[in-house]
């Protein structure tokens, strides 16, 4: 078993195994040692690492092999590329990637934005901030399908309740999630419309945690409220928005419930995303074309993830 | 001058919030409170008469009951996932924070990977099938504690770091193997964030629905959230029904933001920063 000092250390509890260690300090160590590794035996990662190993690790290891192949679910047959050069070459297929990626952008961004805005807002000195601050976060806790049917009906074209208010003003609002140029883009509002409390309490106890004094410097200074926002507010909270962004980019990349149950990746498919085609091409049955989707999804979630992880807990570490 | 500014800004951002954030949720209630001609015209008006009673009573009893059979899929999925999420995770995040190095590294690889790479579906439902848990609430639990280890075991790692180690010694100078050390002296002081462990992931197990929808398909063994979608279509004309499923659906979070309003965000900002 392999441990470094630190844990000899720690395990010969304070003191033991101080300067001059003699046979017998070296012998006690030894027996610490020995109740060290029983007491924090790797046996207790079995019961969740079985679990772990057996339904997250071992299908997502084997999704590279099964999306080589043409497969039912009980024989698999290895047909190299085959799977991956369909879903290159179907034009709906590759517009699902970049559906995905604006998906993830655009909900990303949209958080960052709303919820710096609703967290400033938030924490400044208001009675009511207390219902304001619950009434933002809620949606986070209301089931995606109810979320994404009661928008349906909302955003219906001829007496949904949002072509009616613009209609008061003169607006003849389109069939949201009808017209293909707009249906994508109102799922991602509904879903930036139930993801942003979240952002919000994130930006809000990011803020919270900026030291007063630095906001007092600026009243000091004579500076107004924009400077306090643009030059202490906004750089002190990036740790916060670096994990608006991952999360939020983390759920778009993977985006599914609201986009299936709100358009059904259409008309057509213009909201298809990676997620949905991944369900459709399982629903009708092309089990390898469905996994090569999965690891297409995997590829490019690490292409964005990981990088933009690296980078952003790099920047964190020099504030 | 300076209040005045305030209280814009209060009264603005309040009628900004009504708007946007309450009034789906009025239109959700005064729907399932119309009968089905009014609910079928989506306007948002109250109803002429109240029948919210009537159409509660008609969603749980359609189809011999399958909504309240759902509702005891849901639950037992919930509890039991949740439960086996509190015992094996907060074990794994123990010895994960009390025994640095190699071994310790790589599991906390492993667990930052499973909160970001998207488990791969099908070969998850062939890996079931193997089992013979597949369309089962057995198979969907090991699915949902499966997904979810990630995510309790950082929010557990991050806690028991801030429980002296002193404790550990005394116990185990008193005589205390390892695992009655982590039963009897550690685990009855993680309820703070156990609190938070199951607050957040019973939400986000009981609102799950990618995974009920590809791992037990069908009727039979349905969730609330895959019945409500299954009534997208079987209800299509019938407003008034599904939007009091949908309030049916709503109400178990609602109680629990109620009650637990402040414990829910803790968890969901300190997960979200450990994540």
């Amino acid at each position: 078993m392999e441990s470094g000092p630190s844990q000899a250390r720690t395990a010969g509890s304070r003191g033991d195994a101080g300067p001059g260690g003699s046979a017998l300090t070296h012998a006690r160590t030894a027996t610490a040692r020995k109740t060290y590794l029983k007491t924090y035996s790797y046996w207790f990662y079995a019961p969740a690492g079985l679990v772990y190993l057996v339904v997250f690790l071992v299908p997502t290891v084997m999704s590279f092999y099964f999306a080589f192949t043409r497969w039912d679910l009980f024989t698999a047959e290895w047909i190299g590329l085959d799977n991956f050069s369909q879903f290159f070459s179907e034009q709906q297929l590759v517009t699902s990637l970049w559906h995905t990626l604006f998906y993830a952008v655009f909900t990303s961004g949209a958080k960052v934005v709303l919820g710096m805005l609703f967290a400033v807002v938030l924490t400044s000195n208001m009675r009511i901030r207390g219902l304001l601050r619950s009434l933002v976060f809620f949606p986070v806790l209301v089931s995606t399908v109810a979320v994404g049917i009661t928008f349906g009906v909302l955003f219906q074209p001829d007496f949904g309740l949002v072509n009616t208010v613009l209609s008061w003003v003169g607006i003849s609002g389109p069939d949201w999630l009808g017209d293909p140029d707009t249906a994508l883009l109102s799922v991602a509002v509904v879903d930036v419309w139930k993801g942003v409390g979240l952002a919000t309490v994130i930006y809000i106890a990011g803020i919270m945690s900026i030291s007063r004094d630095y906001y007092e410097a600026v009243d000091c200074d004579g500076g107004g409220a924009w400077v306090k926002f643009r030059h202490i507010t906004l750089p002190l909270a990036r740790p916060a928005t670096f994990t608006v962004i991952l999360l939020s980019f983390i759920g778009g990349l993977r985006s599914f419930d609201l986009i299936w149950t709100m358009t059904g990746g259409g008309p057509g498919f213009a909201s298809d995303t990676i997620a949905s085609v991944i369900y459709k091409q399982y629903q009708a049955g092309f089990y390898g074309l469905s996994t090569a989707g999965n690891v297409v999804l995997f590829l490019l979630v690490s292409a964005i993830v990981f990088p933009l992880a690296f980078v952003l807990n790099r920047r964190e570490v020099d504030l | 001058m300076r209040l005045a500014r305030r209280l814009t800004l209060e009264v603005g951002s309040l009628a900004i919030a009504l708007v946007v954030f309450v009034i789906p949720f009025l239109f959700i209630v005064v729907t399932a409170a119309k009968d089905q001609f009014e609910a079928g015209q989506l306007a948002f008006s109250l109803p002429s008469t109240w029948t919210i009673g009537d159409n509660v009573k008609q969603v749980l009893t359609d189809n011999d009951n399958l909504l309240v059979v759902a509702f005891k899929n849901s639950t037992l999925l919930t509890v039991v996932s949740v439960s086996l999420l509190v015992v094996l995770c907060s074990m794994v995040a123990f010895v994960l924070q009390r025994r640095p190095g190699r071994v310790a590294n790589g599991v906390g690889l492993l667990m930052l990977s499973g909160l970001i790479i998207p488990p791969a579906i099908v070969p998850t439902i062939w890996v079931l099938q193997k089992l013979h848990l597949f369309k089962s609430i057995p198979g969907l639990i090991l699915v949902e504690v499966a997904f979810t280890i990630p995510f309790v075991v950082l929010l557990f790692r991050a806690f028991i770091a801030s429980i002296p180690r002193e404790l550990d010694e005394a116990a185990i100078i008193d005589g205390c193997g390892g695992l009655r050390l982590f039963f009897s002296v550690i685990f009855p002081l993680l309820r703070p964030v156990i609190i938070t462990v199951i607050l957040t992931s019973s939400v986000a197990i009981f609102n799950d629905f990618v995974n009920p929808l590809y791992f037990t398909p069908g009727d039979e063994n349905a969730t609330v959230q895959l019945t409500l979608y299954n009534y997208l279509g079987r209800y299509n004309t019938q407003y008034n029904l599904l939007f009091a499923d949908i309030l049916l659906i709503t109400i178990p979070p609602l109680l629990l933001f109620v009650f637990f309003n402040r414990k829910i965000v803790e968890g969901q900002t300190a997960g979200a920063i450990k994540g």
